[in-house]
């Protein structure tokens, strides 16, 4: 029973191998969406669920991933690992000297720090014509290495269920490593840490950084799906969304953030189709936060409560 | 015998409040030395300060000779100075053996391992088991702590102390709500560990303090105003006045 439980990520993304080429456009392209939006939300869940580090700042990252997809692909796609190591480069860069700055701070000023410094990003993209202002830029060629194109639709889906495993990976191997236990020790009782011996705010500097090139990847898959970028991808309300999926997945499992991620994708989806709920998809962001209020309220621990109250043991991660 | 610990006209001031007034005491491996005085008197303050929780205002501080005054905490923690608090400060969702273990890693951190498992720590796992044995806490090392009675709790504190391995012990009412076997427990527990430790014991049960001490310092205000072996400290007119009270 255990050992299926802990199989099921990775049951999950061999399913998703197979389907793959079954799914028609529409499904395919939702299923790019959820999964690059679940990469996005893992790496929040780094900071909030296994640290303890509430964030309102993290588009910030996904959208500097996302602009630096587009810059540095140029005028010929650019080569994708070179592009790749650049978004996530720079996204853990701004991460860093933000980071540096706003962990000085706790609690609700942390929170007002990394959105603040979040705005900051969204402005130098909006107000000035590196990025080609509110208008954002196109992408003229997606970047490619060798046979792996990101033009080719079929590649993009198994590049990002690809970049979706590992940072599943990666995140599982930090939970159970020394690092991810020092981690979850600053979430409970970081004046304990620091008495113990345990340098915090390296570590909590670590995490931030990880995190943040995280965003970033995430955010160098956004730009290549869509083949465009613009500052809403860092504007808070992106933020706040992120936020919400893993709330609603349920905080301090990796597997919440994914759930969220598709709970908030399929819910926004559903709730804006016309030929479901009529003349309300015209205001799906009023019955979304209606229904999101609902499952907070009745699911504290998030969807990945219920499959605890089904199989107590099941959800250990 | 050697200083092991010494400070030296150590000074907090919060504004105008003059919190720890340039105290001067030291501490030796081998002895157990109180600090005792009213509620207010600096004692939590200076435990603070030593290691180095909060920074001096003024004063020194010296461990075996090296000046350690202007060290973080967590590097004072490292270089061996371990303390404990005075309100329980565990990781309650955590099992009893992952808190000691947590404390262990602090000196055997390898963040950047990622691929080794942090449960399967060799290193950690020794040091964890040793602080349970010597603090009597092995049978209840899978307890999730904060499910443990009070004074289970409060000899976890301690266990998470002794498991980052320190030199100096500063131990902040180790003995606060325990009842009286528990309290026997852990004084047998300060006997065997100081030894090898330099020991600095705030305490208010009186009884314990003058069945374990070596030393004994007095505050008041923030200020010293004694310090002698148990016996001198009993009879010290001083002392008698300001602390135990005129009619003892």
């Amino acid at each position: 029973m255990k050992s299926l439980s802990s199989l099921l990520p990775l049951l999950c993304a061999v399913a998703l191998a197979i389907a793959g080429p079954m799914l028609g456009g529409y499904l395919s392209d939702l299923v790019v969406k959820v999964m690059i939006l679940s990469i996005f939300a893992l790496s929040l869940e780094l900071l909030v669920g296994m640290t303890g580090l509430v964030s309102l700042g993290h588009a910030a990252f996904y959208g500097i991933g996302a602009y630096a997809t587009v810059l540095a692909s140029g005028k010929d796609g650019g080569n994708l690992l070179v592009v790749l190591a650049l978004s996530m480069g720079a996204a853990a860069l701004y991460a860093l000297v933000t980071g540096a700055l706003s962990l000085r701070t706790r609690g609700v000023y942390f929170i007002m720090v990394t959105l603040a410094f979040a705005q900051m990003a969204f402005f130098v993209f909006h107000d000035t014509p590196v990025g080609g202002g509110s208008d954002g830029i196109y992408m003229y060629i997606r970047p490619a290495i060798g046979p792996i194109d990101l033009e080719n639709r079929t590649v993009l889906f198994y590049v990002v269920l690809a970049a979706l495993a590992a940072t599943y990976g990666l995140l599982a191997l930090i939970r159970r490593s020394r690092f991810g236990a020092a981690l979850a020790g600053i979430r409970v009782n970081e004046q304990r840490m620091r008495a113990m011996g345990f340098p915090t705010y390296a570590y909590k500097l670590a995490a931030f950084v990880v995190a943040g090139a995280l965003a970033g990847l995430a955010g160098c898959l956004v730009a290549s799906r869509d083949g465009v970028v613009n500052p809403e991808l860092l504007a808070w309300h992106n933020s706040g969304e992120v936020l919400l999926m893993i709330i609603l997945g349920g905080l301090g499992h990796l597997r919440g953030a994914v759930l969220g991620a598709v709970a908030f994708t399929l819910l926004k989806e559903l709730l804006s189709t016309h030929a479901l709920v009529g003349p309300l998809a015209d205001h799906w962001q009023l019955s979304l936060g209606i229904v999101i209020i609902v499952f907070v309220a009745l699911l504290p621990k998030g969807l990945i409560g219920i499959a605890q109250r089904v199989s107590p043991q099941g959800a250990a991660r | 015998m050697s200083r092991f610990l010494q400070v030296e006209g150590l000074t907090r001031r919060f504004g105008g409040l003059v919190a720890v007034n340039a105290v001067t005491l030291d501490l030796h491996v081998g002895e157990v030395h109180a600090v005792i005085g009213t509620n207010g008197a600096g004692k939590s303050t200076l435990i603070n300060m030593l290691s180095g929780e909060i920074a001096a205002s003024a004063g020194r501080v010296t461990l075996e000779g090296e000046d350690i005054t202007a060290r973080s905490q967590p590097r004072r923690a490292l270089d061996g100075v371990g303390r404990s608090y005075q309100r329980t400060t565990i990781f309650p969702e955590f099992t009893v053996l992952e808190n000691c273990r947590l404390a262990a890693q602090a000196a055997h951190p390898r963040p950047w391992a990622l691929w080794e498992s942090s449960r399967g720590c060799a290193t950690s796992n020794a040091a964890a088991q040793a602080a349970l044995d010597a603090t009597g806490l092995r049978s209840e090392a899978e307890r999730i702590a904060g499910t443990l009675s009070h004074g289970a709790k409060r000899q976890l504190e301690v266990a998470m102390c002794l498991a980052t391995r320190p030199r100096v012990l500063l131990l902040d009412e180790p003995l606060a709500g325990m009842g009286a076997e528990e309290t026997d427990r852990m004084l047998g527990l300060l006997a065997q560990l100081k030894a090898s430790h330099a020991i600095l014991l705030v305490e208010h049960d009186m009884d314990a303090v003058f069945r374990i001490a070596d030393r004994i310092t007095v505050m008041v205000n923030g200020a010293v105003i004694a310090t002698g072996d148990p016996a001198a400290i009993r009879t010290n007119p001083d002392v008698r006045t300001a602390y135990l009270g005129e009619e003892h």
